[in-house]
Formats: structure tokens, sequence, C-alpha cells
């Protein structure tokens, strides 16, 4: 139904807010990339079939009129504890359920939906201790949700849920209270910075490109395009909170006068891409996008387009040229996409994260926003904390959160060993160390030391993981992903990941670590865009904070980590070993020997280091060293 | 060797309007149908929206999703991104491609069944290491799951003949 103006809109949120308030018991399913993959489809299923079985009603969607109490059952977005999905959670107790299984189901509709009792086995627990609510939980303690504030809270497939929960109230404002330069200044006041690594004032972009007022078409540009391997929180936004990202940029199609926008999103995201175009198709049916907004004569179309792997894409004038249907290659700056952009109109790039927090801005004012985060990096930053950690997600604090209250409090350490580094911004970014666990997360903080935020993946390693090694990782992704446009970044960098390849297989010089210097510095001073100049970053950085282990590489022909598998022994633990003769039969080079029943020896010499042995031994009587 | 329906290019081609500009959904939609670009379909598109062949193959082969290869009925996706890589993602693409028989220079299997791809993140970091068989998730893989895997695979395919 097309929401014909102002009155109208408040007269659906208040028909929906009601619908809402008949659910006496809300059950959300987290449908976010993570949980789905843990089967939380199969456990909305099972509940829904489960709930009409008992003849119960269920509300699925909200309806404008005709409420009766109902339970309210919906797919939501991205909670943010991955590790433990299938999560659910369960208003109005506040609950949360971990690793839901669809065996669950029937226990849950008897106990908790029926009756108000908890099932504990369903609790998180931590140390013996159960919690009860989401907000208790540790990993959630020291968040702060702003972009994800509807994450996991309203059915990410619904509009009518959004609106009922107040969204297109920052629209409606933008639309009648406010001129864009009114928009513009707010924005600009905010101290909102770009969220995809870069951290350009959103204000001042928005008013580079409002400024071409004689331009016939302007454009409004999201970047979805997530390619920082290990990072997923703008895939979460926009699977699990659709409307907020659209709402953003309608507003700014708004402030710049822009009547086009277009989504870039990533190949690897189909849920994301399903949920948008849902997403659209309802806005565009409310008259929320399309032509004349709820009355306003104002207009904003919105298409969507799929990336086709290319991180390159990532890069502004990639992610234009993409979209223009040719080769993902970035172009010369200046002239900047503000002034010459998608089809050589103005215009204006933004992350997805940058849209999301739009809305919030224009509802509750640019003094709020500044209340939280730093002086020069105001606001919340979104991260995917994963890797050596004990708990993996998606998480939201204030910038300017310490890098130890991240790993160890909501993190809760690492998993196995000790902790050692954590790459931040992907494979542009760098390590960070032990010294910088007191180092506050903001855009300054990490570029004085060499990092970047980037676009917010924070991977944590332990002392197994060896920092030549993903140095040579990184490098290897790189160089698949250059564009071959710039020699120094097409050669350079094979180059590079040769010389890393040599170290970490133990034939590396240490003449090679002054080469890997030289080349890298020369690769980020002369290529073009942000992938060519930040490429090298990983190694600079691993040379700065972990140096000894390069030497270690070279010198001693040792991996201190124990993941260079040229570097390593494997050794039989006597102590163990039951002489079952399993790894001596799987040695493809026959390189074990040991009688029946006592303890095996490997032969150094013999040993290829396939792992064979390792791998097939029922006591784990195998080590490297 | 697969037989191209024009039938059904047209009707892509006439979904996008012949727009050069929307060539990479429409080689998308073509490859959702075959699962990989066939060179006369290609021909065809590149007539259609007036453009050369070789900017178009040019354009297929920079995107690292466009295969020209034809490829099995069970892709099977390997997540090397920086999370999986880091809980030894390695270890698990070896154990793929030893249950598998395929090497890394291989774009299909022998019997027409697999196709393994290294992929750099899935988004699904938080269940790292994962991979992804025809789009469904599986997560928290080690090497002994692979190889359960592979001959699940093999098991569904041998009753289904």
């Amino acid at each position: 139904m097309r929401i014909e103006n102002r009155q109208h809109l408040a007269q659906c949120r208040e028909d929906y807010r009601k619908a809402l308030e008949c659910q006496y018991k809300k059950v959300l399913i987290c449908c976010g990339s993570g949980c789905v993959a843990s089967g939380s489809m199969n456990v909305y299923s099972r509940m829904k079939e489960l709930l009409h079985e008992r003849g119960l009603r269920v509300d699925v969607e909200l309806q404008h009129e005709g409420h009766e109490e109902s339970v309210g059952l919906k797919r939501s977005g991205c909670l943010g504890f991955c590790q433990m999905g299938p999560l659910m959670r369960i208003e109005p107790m506040g609950l949360m359920y971990t690793k839901v299984s669809v065996d669950d189901c029937e226990e849950i509709i008897e106990k908790t939906i029926l009756g108000d009792e908890i099932i504990d086995r369903l609790l998180y627990s931590e140390e013996g201790k159960s919690y009860i609510h989401q907000e208790d939980i540790p990993f959630y303690k020291k968040q702060l949700h702003v972009t994800l504030e509807h994450c996991g809270h309203i059915n990410a497939e619904s509009a009518e849920e959004y609106i009922a929960e107040g969204g297109y109230t920052a629209l409606e404002k933008a639309l009648f209270d406010m001129t864009p330069d009114e928009i513009i200044s707010e924005i600009s006041e905010s101290g909102l910075r770009g969220r995809g690594g870069a951290g350009f004032p959103t204000g001042k972009k928005w008013a580079q490109v409002a400024a071409h007022k004689d331009a016939p078409v302007k454009y409004i540009v999201c970047n979805g395009d997530e390619g920082d391997p290990g990072a997923f929180m703008d895939c979460s936004i926009m699977e699990g909170d659709p409307h907020r990202m659209i709402e953003g940029m309608i507003i700014a199609g708004i402030a710049t006068g822009s009547e086009e926008g277009y989504i870039y999103v990533r190949a690897e995201y189909p849920l994301a891409v399903e949920r948008l175009k849902m997403a659209i198709a309802d806005d565009e049916a409310h008259g929320l996008l399309g032509d004349n907004i709820l009355g306003s004569g104002k207009n904003f179309r919105l298409r969507i387009n799929r990336g086709a792997g290319a991180f390159v894409c990532g890069e502004g004038s990639a992610l234009t040229a993409s979209i223009e249907g040719g080769r993902g290659m970035p172009r010369t700056k200046p002239p900047r996409s503000v002034d010459h952009g998608l089809f050589d109109a103005p215009t204006s790039l933004n992350n997805v994260e940058t849209f999301a927090n739009v809305p919030t801005i224009i509802e509750r004012g640019a003094a709020w926003y500044r209340s939280i985060g730093t002086e020069t990096s105001p606001g919340t930053k979104a991260f995917a904390l994963t890797g050596n950690i004990k708990h993996t997600g998606l998480i939201e604090v204030p910038m300017g959160t310490t890098l130890r209250e991240i790993v160890f409090d909501i993190g809760g350490g690492v998993k196995n060993g000790k902790f050692k580094a954590v790459q931040i911004g992907g494979p542009s970014g760098g390590c960070l160390t032990e010294e910088h666990l007191d180092l506050p997360l903001d855009f300054e903080s990490t570029k004085k030391i060499g990092a970047i935020i980037g676009s917010g993946g924070l991977v944590v390693m332990g002392d197994d993981t060896c920092m030549v090694e993903i140095a040579r990782f990184f490098m290897n992704f790189t160089k698949k992903e250059s564009c071959g446009k710039c020699a120094t970044c097409r050669e350079g960098i094979p180059k590079i990941q040769a010389i890393l390849e040599r170290i970490t297989h133990g034939s590396g010089t240490i003449e090679d670590i002054d080469m890997l210097q030289e080349l890298s510095s020369v690769v980020k001073t002369c290529s073009l865009c942000g992938l060519g100049k930040t490429a090298t970053n990983p190694v600079l950085s691993t040379l700065k904070y972990f140096k000894d282990e390069y030497i270690a590489h070279v010198v001693d022909k040792k991996c201190p980590a124990g993941a260079c598998r040229s570097l390593c022994t494997m050794w039989i633990d006597p102590l163990k070993c039951i002489g079952c003769t399993k790894c001596a039969r799987n040695c493809p080079v026959g390189a074990i020997t040991g009688e029946l029943r006592k303890p095996h020896k490997i032969d150094p010499e013999k040993c290829i280091k396939c792992r064979e042995c390792k791998n097939g031994c029922p006591k784990h009587a195998i080590k490297e060293v | 060797m697969v037989k191209v329906d024009f039938g059904f290019i047209d009707s892509v081609l006439q979904k996008y309007d012949c727009d050069k500009t929307r060539v990479i959904a429409i080689m998308q939609e073509i490859q959702n149908e075959y699962k990989f670009l066939p060179k006369d379909a290609l021909k065809y598109v590149a007539e259609k929206v007036d453009e050369s062949e070789a900017e178009l193959y040019g354009v297929a082969t920079f995107y690292e999703n466009f295969s020209m290869n034809e490829k099995g009925k069970y892709i099977i996706k390997v997540c090397n991104g920086t999370a999986c890589h880091v809980r030894k993602s390695d270890d698990v693409q070896e154990a793929i491609y030893a249950a598998t028989g395929l090497t890394p220079e291989d774009h299909i299997s022998s019997d027409g069944l697999f196709t393994i791809e290294r992929v750099a993140c899935l988004g699904a970091c938080s269940l790292a290491p994962v991979c992804t068989v025809n789009g469904v998730v599986h997560a928290s893989m080690t090497p002994e799951k692979a190889h359960a895997l592979i001959q699940e695979l093999r098991e569904a395919e041998s009753h289904e003949d």
C-alpha cells in the first residue's frame, strides 16, 4: 500500500506499533549468514510449523487492522554472537537462547512461549555462570549498538517493523523540516567520517556533490563490495537492517540533489542481495522510494549491481567502472568522483555503514552523535572479530575503545595459546601487537602507527601464527587481486610474494629482508590506487614489529610459531605413542619405523612433512617442532 | 559440450534492454544457468549489445567469478580468507583435493562431479574454517569432516543412479 504523505506515515506507524504490541511473545531467530550456516532457517521453519500445529496465531507480517493477540515469529538480522548460533531471542523477556536446534523447538514453545519458563540448557554460560539476558553476556556488555541497533531486534524482511520502530522518521524530517543545506551541515557537524577505510568527512563529500547545481544528473552510490577477507560488518547491516541503509541513501539523495542511486554488493553475499531486493520492492510499494516520495515531490530510484569477484572494485573509481559494465580498473585522480564519477556525473560514493549512520544523526542530532566516540572520530564502529579468539562475531563499539577491551573483555581472549597480534584493516592494514593493546581505536591513532581502521576486520592471532607466513598470505591475496594497471603493483607484489615464499620455505637470506623493505616502499609510493598504495602494509608492519621472526627464518632456519611446514620437524612423543603402527602404515615415504606396541620414530631425513602420520594418529602423539 | 539455448539468452538480453552497461548482470544470469560462460553465448551477447567480442572477453576474464570452463555438478568453494587461514583452512583444502582426486590445475573432475575453487572470504568468518557446496555453508571444517563430506556427496550420487 502506498503511503501518501507525512500524516499517513504517522498513521501507518501507529497501526504497525499496535500490531507489534499485540504480539505477547516475539520470537526472533537470527538469520544472518553465520546463523543460517549453522541451520537457523530450519529452526525458523520448525517453529512456524509447530506453532501452527498447536493452533496458535502467528504473525509473520504486521497488519494495519484487526489486531489480535499473537506470537510474532521473525527472521532477524545478525545478533553478532555468530559462534553460538543458531541464536534465538525471545521478547519481552529479553532472553537469548544459543545453539538452538530443530529438536529444541517443541520444548521452547511448551515452556517459554506458553509458560514463562526459562530453559537453562539453552542459555549462554561462561565459567559456570549462565546468562539469561543477552545484554548481560560479557560479549555484549561493552558494546554500543547504533548502526546495528535493529539487528536481531526486528524482522529484517519487514518494512512495517522498521517503520513501527521509528524507521523513516529521519527521512520525514529531511523531506519536510530541513533544507538540503541543513542536512549537509548537520552531517558535517556530526563529524561523521567514511566507514569504508579512508575516514573522509561525509558532510564534505556531500557538499562537493551538492555544489554541482547545474549537473543534469548526479548519483549516490553505496559501496557494499566488502572485499577484505575477515570482514563482514557491511554484510550484516545489508542483511539485518536493509531499510536503515536505504533510508540513509535517500537522505543523501535529497541533500545532494540526486535522484539515482546504486548499491554495489559483493558477489559472495547472496543473502544481502535478496534482502535488499525485497526491501527496495517494499519501499517502492510504500511510496518511500521512486517518484514523489511521501507526496514531497522529491524522487529517488535505487538499483542493485552485483559484483563479480574483484577486490579492486572496493576502490571508488574501479567500482564505478564496474557499474558502467567495464573492467573494474581504477583511474588517476583528480578528477575525483564527486566531480566526475559514475557515468562522468558528480557522484557521492559512501560505504554501507556510513549510510546506516545517517538516519540516526538526522533523527537525534549532531550533538548527540558527537557525544559518542572521540573528538576527531565521533560515533561508533562495527568490527568483525575473528581468528584465534574465544568469542567470534560482529561487534559495535564507540570509536576510541581500546584493543584490550575488544580482544579480552568482549572477545574473551585468545582461544589457543598466547596473544600475539591483531591484523586490522585486512590486506591493506597492518598488525597491532601487545604494545598497542591500550591504543584507542580511532582513525588518527591507528594511522600514527602505520595501520588503518579500514573497513573493520579484526583478525586475532595467537603464538601459533607465523607473522612471515601471514605477510606471505596477504601478498598472495593482493597478487591475485592487482588489476595490473601499475607496474609497481603488478610486478612488485609477485616479487615480494616470491621472497616471502622463499623465506617461509627456509631458503631466504638476510639480504632478502632488506630487499623486502625496499620493494615494499616502492610499491607503496608508486602505485595509483588504494590497493597498491596499501598492499605492502602487512609486510612493512610485520617487518617493523616482528623482525626477529624474519631473522629466525633466514638465519636459524626456524619458524618460532611452528607454522611454516618446511621449517618444522615431525616428532613422536614416546610417552604418548602406543605403537599401533598406524602412522608407519600411513607414511607414504616409509620414514617411520618401530615395533608393535613400542614407541615409533620418524627419520627426519626421509620425512616429507606431509602430516599423514599426524592426521591419523589416534593418540595425538605426533608433534611439530 | 553444452548446448546453448539462444531463446534463453534472448530473454536475458531483453530483461536488460541489450544495455552495454549491464553486461556484467547479463553474464551473471548466463553463468547462473550454465555454471560457466559458453563461448557461443558470449559471442551472441557481444553482437546483440554492440560490443566487440574481445572487449566482452576482457570484462569476463577480469572478474574472478566468471568462468570460461565447464564446471562440476558440485562446486566446492574453500574459503581462504584471513580468518579461515588463521584457523588452518589450508589443511581442509588439501583434504578436499585429496578426497576428490583433483589438483589445483584441474577445472573439473573426470567424472564431472566436482569443481574446487579457492575463494577469499565467504563472510562466515566466525564459523571458520568454512567451505560451501553449491552455496550451502559447511562450518568449522576439519580434514576429517572434509573427507566425510566428499564421501557423502559420492554416496548421494550413487544412490541417484
